[in-house]
């Protein structure tokens, strides 16, 4: 179970999110979209996606200075455990509360809003529930554990398993005996990674970075444009009719 | 200087009759689809009213097109590139759905199905978002023909910056139609809103088009569009536009919405411009500058100069020939009659509009004046002034003297030529008065009245087949079979629509052999009508009025 679930289950994910991506974006940039629902509802999209969204980012940030930062690391620079236990915790759970509201508004509207509801496919609510409860348990690690509990120092475990993983001398073992809900959210990220290529949620990979420096007016020649033929009919054939 | 060829059309306001058969071939042709039931490539709209979305016109709101900023550069009214992407994840001048309006259709399974009962069934409207039961509350022309009174063609925002006071005593002087496609501007705001860079401009033609394969569904291009030409497809989250028909005007034939325009109403041609100036033209500071600093950016096709620079920078023969003879040209340079429409929003649109003058001559009939007579006509324009502040708030950003200048020439022509026709001697100062001679008056009077197809329509088609040609040669190969390696994207369009072939009839190769009723009309060249309508099937000898009654009832059930 150990190796299963901390040596096989990663591996697996990490191969299923980096084989996908590349097959996704060679097979089906039609399909590569945020598929954004704005133009159904916008009152509420304004409200929570933008709080989801930033806060968001600033959880995925959190999650690489606390997982790919060695705590050696940060001793070196002077901040010591418990500075960084009080960054980590006071930060995270701003940035945390932040996606939980928004994700809260965000699903609400999905399933309230009848024409956001009818936009939503299966895929999507696999790719909700995922996420929820990645971001749910994530939420209860920081705030249960490490707020009101006694705190829980991942740093001696969690990071250094995830790290060895790179470094290609897995070490499952740290994984065990661990809280509970750590473990959960371990493995719903993991599950999660390894369906990312397959859900809207490629579009963070698309990230416009380049708009900010590219000129305003794009011209393009006809003849540079010769998309593939089967790879055109194939997207094409994607969108289903409703009705 | 950049030299660089446009497809560019105009259209004669006078002309339509707000028919609405553009709209409806070029929804055919193109958005019939789940995703885009409620966009309109091509919407006809009735001036003053609304618009198609509502109120689109309303920059405050919509934050379409570009702005100057303090120190006079030119950037998007919606806000900076970093602004743009700070907001990227939730639009905040994006239209909804609403705005444009529901689409539906209607249950007309319940006609079939309703159980035996006293009153009769009803096909009730049904949402194509939601699919549930809805109620229709508005339509891409709900307020056609000035519908819903001045409630709601009080809402027009173009109105609104004509003076108050003759808001209603105005609606009852006139009205007219303006049908609109997307401006393939030479300065397009949407493509700089792009944040994929997924909206480019192509190099050949000046045809704005989305890669499907590159757009991200960021829907910042719908706010930049300030003419509200881009639609976002809720099916697929990309962004779609009109096309401009490219595979049509690849091989030479003109726009569906061009092509079945029962006015004839519609102009298409190439015009050469210097894509070098562009920026400097939209930047200028006055808004009534636009109009004349975008003429000043086309190049006189004529000129030795530009020719030689044409061909230095590849452009073929047959391309240099078409520039020479554009309508678009006539119209826009030498006559001086199609304006922009909202040059203001300095995105440089290339398709232009003839001023309606109709709405004077029937002021002046309406009174029992003369409505032919030059003089009348020339004071009606200058009295009439609701309606020309109207237009110039329209066309030239609000400058009542070109628009003055243009219905003038229509009105000069319309006296000349009334002369001509009752055979009375020739007045040459009725050309003279607004600066044409009488020959470049009868010049006009021919492509604008007689407007004959192969006049209407100059459109090289030498790119497309050229490029073809020159791709065979590239990359000619056994594998060139079906969907094969070798197949070009213009292979499929060609396969696909038929383009090259050129059948006995003209309309042939658009129906498949067992169906040669059906017509595609993608693909129709004009040149026939066969399949247009349902045959007749012959009649025995009848009586006059029993063959017309038995023809029109088997023509119905040929299309049922």
């Amino acid at each position: 179970m150990t190796t299963l679930l901390w040596l096989t289950l990663p591996y697996v994910a990490f191969t299923s999110f980096v084989v996908g991506h590349i097959w996704r974006y060679r097979h089906d940039q039609f399909g590569w979209t945020t598929r954004s629902s704005q133009l159904h509802e916008s009152r509420l999209l304004r409200l929570g996606s933008p709080l989801f969204h930033f806060g968001l980012l600033a959880v995925l940030g959190g999650h690489v200075l606390g997982i790919g930062v060695p705590a050696d690391w940060t001793a070196a620079v002077g901040v010591s455990e418990h500075a960084y236990h009080l960054m980590s915790v006071s930060f995270g759970t701003l940035s945390g509360l932040a996606a939980v509201t928004g994700l809260t508004i965000l699903l609400y509207r999905r399933f309230a809003v009848s024409a956001v509801r009818a936009a939503t496919t299966t895929i999507d609510k696999v790719m909700y529930l995922m996420l929820s409860t990645a971001i749910v348990t994530g939420m209860l690690n920081t705030i249960g554990s490490n707020l009101i509990g006694g705190g829980y120092d991942y740093r001696a475990t969690v990071s250094p398993w995830f790290r060895s993983l790179f470094t290609l001398s897995p070490q499952p073992g740290l994984m065990v005996g661990i809280p509970i809900s750590f473990q959960i959210h371990a493995v719903v990220v993991l599950v999660l990674l390894a369906s990312w290529p397959y859900t809207r949620l490629v579009h963070v990979f698309s990230a416009p970075l380049g708009y900010l420096v590219r000129p305003y007016i794009v011209y393009r020649s006809r003849d540079v444009a010769r998309p593939n033929a089967r790879r055109y009919a194939r997207a094409w054939e994607t969108t289903h009719p409703r009705r | 200087m950049r030299l660089m060829a446009q497809l560019a059309m105009v259209m004669n306001l006078d002309k339509c009759i707000g028919c609405h058969t553009c709209s409806v071939t070029c929804k055919q042709a193109w958005t019939n689809r789940s995703g885009v039931e409620y966009a309109w490539f091509n919407n006809v709209e009735t001036r003053p009213g609304q618009g198609y979305p509502r109120q689109y016109q309303d920059q405050q709101r919509w934050k379409g097109g570009w702005t100057l900023t303090k120190r006079g550069r030119l950037t998007l009214r919606s806000g900076s590139r970093f602004k743009r992407l700070l907001n990227i994840f939730a639009n905040p001048d994006l239209p909804e759905v609403a705005d444009y309006y529901e689409p539906w259709t209607y249950d007309y399974d319940n006609l079939l199905s309703a159980p035996q009962m006293d009153t009769t069934p009803v096909a009730r409207p049904v949402s194509l978002i939601t699919g549930e039961d809805t109620a229709i509350t508005w339509g891409a022309n709900w307020d056609d023909d000035l519908g819903g009174g001045p409630e709601q063609i009080g809402r027009d925002p173009v109105l609104a910056k004509v003076s108050d006071k003759v808001k209603l005593e105005f609606q009852q002087t006139f009205m007219f139609y303006l049908p609109r496609i997307c401006e393939h501007c030479l300065n397009p705001s949407c493509a700089a809103s792009c944040p994929s860079g997924a909206i480019y401009k192509r190099t050949e033609d000046g045809i704005v088009l989305v890669d499907q394969d590159k757009c991200r569904g960021w829907r910042q291009c719908v706010t930049g569009c300030p003419y509200k030409k881009i639609y976002f497809n809720h099916k697929t989250g990309k962004a779609e536009k009109c096309t401009f028909c490219y595979p049509r005007v690849e091989v030479g034939i003109p726009t569906v919405c061009a092509e079945t325009c029962v006015g004839r109403l519609r102009y298409i041609g190439v015009v050469f411009y210097d894509a070098d100036a562009v920026l400097a033209a939209a930047s200028v500071r006055d808004d009534k500058d636009l109009y004349p600093a975008q003429l000043g950016v086309f190049l006189n096709p004529h000129d030795p100069r530009v020719v030689a620079e044409a061909e230095r920078v590849g452009i073929s023969q047959e391309w240099i020939d078409a520039a020479q003879a554009s309508p678009i040209y006539k119209l826009i340079v030498d006559y001086q009659v199609a304006l922009p429409l909202h040059p203001e929003y300095r995105t440089m649109p290339m398709v232009w509009y003839i001023p309606p003058l109709s709405p004077m001559v029937d002021a002046l009939a309406g009174t029992g004046h003369d409505g032919e007579d030059a003089g009348n006509l020339f004071g009606a324009i200058d009295a009439l002034r609701i309606p020309v502040e109207y237009l110039a708030e329209l066309f030239t950003a609000g400058d009542i003297g070109p628009v003055r200048a243009s219905l003038q020439r229509l009105a000069a022509m319309r006296a000349h030529m009334r002369r001509v026709n009752l055979g009375e001697p020739v007045d040459p100062e009725i050309a003279e008065s607004v600066r044409l001679s009488t020959d470049e008056i009868e010049a006009m009077y021919r492509l604008l009245a007689i407007a004959k197809y192969e006049h209407r329509y100059v459109i090289p088609s030498a790119a497309g087949s050229d490029a073809h040609r020159l791709d065979a040669l590239a990359t000619g190969c056994s594998l060139e079979s079906d969907g094969g390696p070798g197949m070009t994207a213009f292979d499929v369009m060609d396969d696909k629509f038929h383009l090259t072939q050129q059948p006995a009839d003209g309309n042939g190769a658009a129906a498949p052999v067992d169906k040669e009723r059906r017509i595609n009309l993608l693909n129709w060249d004009g040149k026939s009508t066969n399949g247009l309508f349902a045959a007749v099937p012959a009649h025995g000898p009848q009586t006059n009025g029993a063959a017309h009654t038995n023809g029109a009832t088997s023509a119905v059930e040929h299309i049922r």
